[in-house]
């Protein structure tokens, strides 16, 4: 490391476009109005709600890479297991979906503080192998335990209703409830940021020597925005378990982290609203090119490759860029 | 002993081997980790892919073309190896001023490709490789096949080998000078991108020889290498990158670890060593042989 502030300097050339300004507000108010009258306009909405899960999920390890500076590469095990407990609570438990969503969010919450509380004792890419390596285990023991269903997952998770109240068995009714969630998340995530809290996780992320002669303690503020980080990401996964009816290895997989580290590059790491447009693209690029078998893997390849070497801002971040320029 | 532990002496020193050899692609991989790491400060996420390459590349030079695997010991290593001199002057080359994280994020996307077009092409089945040495000896307490056996005396000889010339050489002291200060070598009047570059070839040289040796052991698949780099990562945050040996005594410890664990609680075998790793983030966060920064 040359400079003190190149350690965690990952979104830091992103973060000068991070601010929102009246056009990230309207662009989040645009697309709020969007989803909210989908139904009018003929979208299909096991997409839509799939695309919002994976958003949600994407903004919970944004918050991370781009606004603590640490990369996660096992965000996978918060997102999967949390999956696997809320099936299991909702399918054999007979839990409702809120109590099935909330069981896997502490789940994932007390996880992320075993996971973050390991992984903070390394730096930069070694908090990155750690992280990795711990979701491997998770995802080993997914594929031993009993309650998971081993290569079937728990399958036919029933759709029950809300507080006891609301049929869910309506797709839409059902894309309501995530849309629901997924906008509760954001608002969290946005609040975090722009909090007294979130300044100093990115005093952190900017110099964290510096925060540490400042006062901080900086490995408090660190797991904090890691618990909060996998907790939203338990959320993301056990919605996903309720709106498939599936949680399965898929969920839990490295592949999976990775995914959502691709969603965040593309959409602009450090941006409130890009990961949001990056699982947009994501997915909809997998549901393209679902049945041309391994191209989806070196696709996915390529984005990762082309957005490293030319567009390091991510498509949010590069337009917010151009943006500021035109001004 | 074995009668008292309940275990057959045979299973015993089987897994005991199998451990050395797991072992012994361990070490392989994560020194050539911490050789890349030491001088380009990128952790290398397609060597499990450039591994896979090694074994498909010996597999491919035996079955389409019918060079033998003792050629392929020695050719498919430079073969991959001067892939990865392509990959390293092309791409990685243009991310050494920026965070490192861009280059796991660029590495990691290589591999997806690598790993990709190789399922594409071979199916996600194993394909069998012919065992060059067939047969083995019985040792009276075990039977050791002579493949197994030629596999750890042959990784262990590359890994000494390794470490002398980092270590004990005039080329090894120049790439040590240049691990710490790059500016000062290169005011040396040494040429430290080429070093760089050769450097990564090296380092992916000895994942493709580390392939070329596993293909006749297991089965030849696009995915043995995703699998295993996770768990060399694991062995790498244990070992720490600073030390050329540490990074083969962690290896081979480990393997045998996890060989044992496979004895005695085979339940526990595939998670063995990432829990060893939460052990030693809690009592040496630095890991065994690293120094904390």
């Amino acid at each position: 490391m040359n400079t003190p502030a190149s350690g965690s300097s990952a979104a830091a050339a992103v973060h000068a476009t991070a601010k929102a300004g009246p056009s990230g507000r309207w662009l989040f108010v645009a697309f709020v109005a969007f989803m909210v009258a989908a139904p009018l306009l003929g979208a299909y909405p096991v997409f839509l709600m799939k695309v919002l899960c994976f958003a949600l999920f994407a903004c919970a390890f944004n918050l991370l890479i781009g606004y603590v500076g640490l990369l996660s590469f096992g965000h996978a095990m918060f997102f999967g297991f949390a999956a696997y407990v809320s099936a299991h609570s909702v399918k054999e438990w007979g839990f409702t979906p809120e109590l099935g969503i909330l069981t896997g969010a502490a789940t994932a919450a007390v996880m992320g503080l075993v996971a973050g509380s390991l992984a903070i004792r390394r730096q930069g890419i070694y908090f990155a192998m750690v992280t990795l390596a711990l979701a491997q285990m998770v995802f080993f023991f997914c594929l031993q335990a009993p309650f998971t269903g081993g290569e079937d997952g728990i399958q036919a998770v029933p759709r029950r209703a809300l507080f006891g109240i609301i049929d869910t068995k309506n797709d839409w009714a059902m894309y309501y409830l995530v849309l629901a969630i997924f906008l509760a998340g954001y608002v969290i995530i946005h609040r975090t940021i722009h909090s007294p809290f979130g300044q100093v996780l990115k005093a952190i992320r900017e110099n964290e020597p510096r925060a540490i002669s400042l006062g901080y303690q900086v490995d408090r503020y660190k797991l904090t925005a890691f618990v909060l980080s996998a907790t939203l990401a338990g959320v993301a996964g056990a919605t996903k378990a309720l709106v498939f009816q599936l949680a399965s290895l898929t969920d839990v997989a490295w592949q999976m982290s990775g995914e959502v580290v691709l969603m965040t590059l593309v959409g602009g790491m450090g941006t409130v609203f890009g990961p949001v447009v990056g699982a947009a693209v994501i997915i909809s690029m997998q549901n393209y090119l679902s049945g041309l078998g391994q191209w989806v893997l070196i696709v996915q390849g390529m984005i990762f490759v082309v957005v490293v070497m030319l567009f390091r801002r991510g498509i949010v971040g590069e337009i917010a860029a151009r943006l500021r320029r035109g001004a | 002993m074995f009668e008292l532990l309940g275990i057959p002496p045979q299973a015993f020193f089987g897994q005991l081997l199998l451990g050395l050899i797991n072992g012994a692609f361990y070490a392989l991989l994560s020194l050539g980790l911490a050789v890349i790491f030491g001088l380009l400060n990128v952790i290398n996420f397609t060597h499990g892919a450039q591994y896979m390459m090694g074994a498909f590349g010996a597999w491919m030079l035996l079955n389409w073309l019918g060079i033998p695997f003792w050629v392929s010991l020695a050719a498919v290593p430079i073969l991959v190896g001067a892939s990865g001199i392509v990959l390293e002057r092309l791409l990685l080359r243009h991310l050494y001023h920026l965070d490192h994280l861009y280059g796991l994020l660029l590495t990691f996307g290589l591999a997806l490709i690598i790993e990709g077009l190789y399922r594409q092409q071979f199916g996600s089945s194993g394909q069998p490789f012919v065992n060059p040495i067939p047969g083995g000896t019985n040792l009276g307490f075990m039977f050791l096949p002579h493949y197994r056996a030629f596999i750890i005396v042959f990784s262990l000889v590359v890994c000494l080998g390794t470490w002398y010339m980092i270590e004990r050489t005039k080329l090894g002291s120049y790439l040590r000078a240049a691990t710490e200060r790059p500016d000062l070598v290169q005011a040396f009047g040494v040429n430290v991108p080429r070093m760089i570059t050769l450097t990564y070839g090296f380092g992916v040289g000895l994942a493709a020889l580390a392939g070329v040796l596993a293909a006749p052991a297991y089965q030849v698949s696009p995915q043995m290498g995703s699998n295993l780099i996770i768990v060399v990562f694991a062995v790498v945050v244990i070992g720490g990158m600073g030390s050329i040996m540490g990074s083969i005594i962690t290896g081979f410890g480990l393997g045998v670890i996890e060989g044992l664990t496979k004895v005695f609680y085979p339940e526990a075998s595939n998670t063995v060593i990432f829990v060893i790793m939460v052990i030693v983030l809690m009592l040496k966060p630095a890991g065994l042989f690293g120094k904390q920064k």
